[in-house]
C-alpha cells in the first residue's frame, strides 16, 4: 500500500515548486513567447490584408484599365467610321462636281464645236458661192468675148427659159 | 564548436553544482570494474543480503518508491560485501517540536542511526524514516523524487526562459534554436486543448498553467525514463498535487452557471437529496480521475520495464537477456510516446474541466426551456 499511500514531503515540495515554476514560467517564459507569437500573428495577419488589399487594387486597376482600353478602341473605331464616311463623301461629292463640270464643260466644247462647224460652213458656203461666181464669171466672160457666143448663149439661156414667144 | 564561456549562464551553474555535487558525494573506494559485476551484484544481493532468492516484486517496487538518496548502482568489495552506491540527499525531518537536518548517507542504507539532538533516528524496512521512541516524524526531505523533480524545475526554467529569449533577439518575432522547437507545441496547447475547450474569450488567462503543467509532466515523464531516474509522475502524491491544481483553478473560476449546475440542477425539486451529493461527488471525482490515470500509466510503464528485465533474474540466464531488452526497447519506445501522450491528456482534461467551469450558457438551450 505504500505505493498508493501519498507521502508528505511529495505533496509539500511538488505543490511548492510547482507554484513557484508556474509564476517564474508566466512571467518570463509564457507571456513573452506568447505575446511574440501574437504579435508576429498580427504582423502576418496585416501583410495578408495588405497583400489582398494590393491585389484587389491591382484588380481594380486592370479594370480601369480594360475599360479605358475599351473605351479608346471604341473611340478610335469611331473615329475611323466617321473619317472614312467624310472620305466617301468628299470622294462623293468631288466625284459629282467633276461629272457635272466635265458635263458642263462637254457642253461647253460640243457648243464651241458646233459654232466652230456652224461658222466653217457659212465660211465654206460663202467660199463655194464667191468661187462659183467668180467662176462662172470668168467662163460667161470666156464664153461671152464672142458676139455669136453671146448670141448663141442667149437664146440658149433664153430656150431654156421657155419664154412663149408669140 | 565554441567554447563553456559561450553558454548561458544558467547552464553553467547547474553543471558545475551537479559535478560538485557528484564528485562530494562520491563514496570512497569505487573502482571501474565496480559497475561491470553490478548486474552480478543485483542478483547476489536481491535487496537482501541474507537470501540469494531474487524477488522481482520487492525489486521493482523499491524501484518506483521514491529513496532518501539517489541509488546508482551496487558495488562489491573484495571481501564479498556489497555497497550500494548513491548520491546522498538532504533529510529533512520536523520531530519533537524541532527541525533536524542531515544526510541521506547518515543513515548509510539503513545500517546505521544517526543522532540529532536528543533524538535517534533509523529507516524502516519500506525506507521510512523513524525515531528510535516513536515520536512522530515529519519528513520533508529532498528525496530522489524531489530532487529529480528540481532538477527538472531548472531545466524547464533553463529551456523556457532561453526560448523567450530567442524571440525578443529576433527583429521579426521569429522563433529560433530550441524555440523553433518548442513553439508548435506551445501552438497545439494554445490551439487545439485550450481555445476549443476553454474559449477564445477566456483561454488566455488559462494557458500559463496548462504550459506549464503540460511542459512538467512531459519532462517528468521523460526523466523517468531514463536510467536510475525518479519514478516521480508515477508517484500519487505528485500526481495529486498537479491535480489539486487543477480542482482549484477550475472551481475558482467557476461562474454562477457551474454553481447553480451543481446546486440547483435541473432536475425535480425532490431529486435533490441525490443530485447535490452526485455534483459534488464529481466536483473531486474529476481530479481524483486525473491523480490516478497519471499515476497509473507512469508507474504501470515502469513496472512493465522493469517486470521484463526482472526475467533475465528470474531465468537466472544470460539467454534471456537479448529477449528481454527486445521487449524493454520496445517498450521504452511506448513509454516515449505515453510521456507525451499522459502529458496531453491532463491538460487536455484540465482544459475541459476549466471550460466546463466557465462557460457561459448556452441561451439556445435555456430559451426552449
Amino acid at each position: 500500500m505504500d505505493l498508493v499511500t501519498p507521502q508528505l514531503g511529495l505533496l509539500v515540495w511538488p505543490a511548492l515548486s510547482f507554484l513557484l515554476l508556474l509564476v517564474v514560467l508566466r512571467k518570463f517564459a509564457w507571456k513573452p513567447i506568447l505575446e511574440s507569437v501574437n504579435e508576429r500573428d498580427a504582423q502576418i495577419r496585416q501583410a495578408l490584408d495588405a497583400a489582398n488589399e494590393a491585389k484587389m487594387a491591382m484588380v481594380r486597376l486592370q479594370a480601369d484599365n480594360d475599360k479605358l482600353m475599351a473605351e479608346a478602341r471604341a473611340e478610335r473605331d469611331l473615329m475611323l467610321a466617321e473619317a472614312k464616311k467624310t472620305r466617301d463623301h468628299i470622294v462623293s461629292e468631288a466625284k459629282a462636281k467633276a461629272e457635272v463640270e466635265g458635263k458642263r464643260l462637254l457642253d461647253l466644247a460640243r457648243q464651241d464645236i458646233a459654232n466652230d462647224r456652224k461658222a466653217a460652213m457659212t465660211e465654206v458656203r460663202n467660199l463655194v458661192a464667191n468661187l462659183s461666181v467668180d467662176v462662172a464669171e470668168k467662163l460667161l466672160r470666156k464664153e461671152l468675148e464672142k458676139s455669136d457666143a453671146q448670141q448663141t448663149y442667149l437664146r440658149q439661156q433664153l430656150d431654156q427659159l421657155q419664154i412663149p414667144v408669140r | 564548436m565554441h567554447s563553456l564561456a559561450s553558454t548561458p549562464f544558467l547552464i553553467r551553474c547547474s553543471i558545475y553544482l551537479f559535478s560538485l555535487w557528484v564528485l562530494v558525494s562520491w563514496p570512497q573506494g569505487v573502482d571501474a570494474n565496480a559497475a561491470a559485476d553490478s548486474v552480478d551484484t543485483v542478483v547476489k544481493s536481491g535487496h537482501s543480503e541474507e537470501s540469494a532468492e531474487f524477488d522481482a516484486s520487492k525489486v521493482i517496487l523499491h524501484h518506483i518508491a521514491d529513496a532518501h538518496d539517489w541509488h546508482l548502482y551496487d558495488h562489491r568489495d573484495e571481501a564479498g560485501h556489497v555497497h550500494p552506491v548513491s548520491i546522498p540527499l538532504p533529510v529533512i525531518l520536523w520531530c519533537g517540536g524541532q527541525w533536524h537536518f542531515m544526510m541521506s548517507s547518515a543513515f548509510e542504507h539503513g545500517h546505521a542511526q544517526p543522532q540529532s539532538g536528543a533524538l535517534t533516528f533509523r529507516l524502516d524496512e519500506h525506507g521510512h524514516i523513524q525515531e528510535a521512541s516513536g515520536l512522530p516524524v515529519m519528513d520533508l526531505s529532498i528525496t530522489k523524487n524531489v530532487a529529480s523533480m528540481l532538477l527538472s524545475i531548472v531545466l524547464l526554467l533553463i529551456i523556457f526562459i532561453s526560448a523567450a529569449r530567442s524571440y525578443a533577439r529576433s527583429n521579426n518575432r521569429m522563433p529560433s534554436g530550441l524555440a523553433r522547437f518548442l513553439e508548435p507545441i506551445i501552438l497545439f496547447i494554445r490551439d487545439d486543448i485550450a481555445r476549443p475547450n476553454i474559449g477564445e474569450k477566456r483561454y488566455a488567462q488559462y494557458m500559463p498553467y496548462l504550459l506549464t503543467a503540460f511542459f512538467f509532466i512531459w519532462i517528468n515523464n521523460l526523466l523517468g525514463l531514463l536510467p536510475t531516474g525518479a519514478n516521480l509522475t508515477g508517484n500519487i502524491a505528485v500526481s495529486l498535487v498537479l491535480a489539486v491544481f487543477t480542482l482549484l483553478i477550475t472551481n475558482f473560476s467557476g461562474n454562477k452557471h457551474y454553481w447553480s449546475h451543481i446546486f440547483l440542477p435541473h432536475v425535480p425539486k425532490w431529486l435533490y437529496p441525490i443530485m447535490i451529493p452526485v455534483e459534488v461527488v464529481g466536483i473531486f471525482s474529476k481530479p481524483i480521475a486525473l491523480t490516478i490515470r497519471l499515476f497509473a500509466n507512469i508507474t504501470a510503464g515502469h513496472i512493465i520495464i522493469l517486470s521484463l528485465i526482472s526475467l533475465i533474474f528470474i531465468f537466472k540466464t544470460l539467454a534471456m537477456a537479448p529477449v528481454s531488452i527486445a521487449f524493454v526497447l520496445f517498450m521504452e519506445c511506448l513509454e516515449i510516446l505515453v510521456a507525451a501522450l499522459q502529458a496531453y491528456v491532463f491538460t487536455l482534461l484540465s482544459a475541459l474541466f476549466i471550460g466546463l467551469a466557465t462557460a457561459e450558457p448556452e441561451h439556445g438551450v435555456h430559451d426552449a426551456h
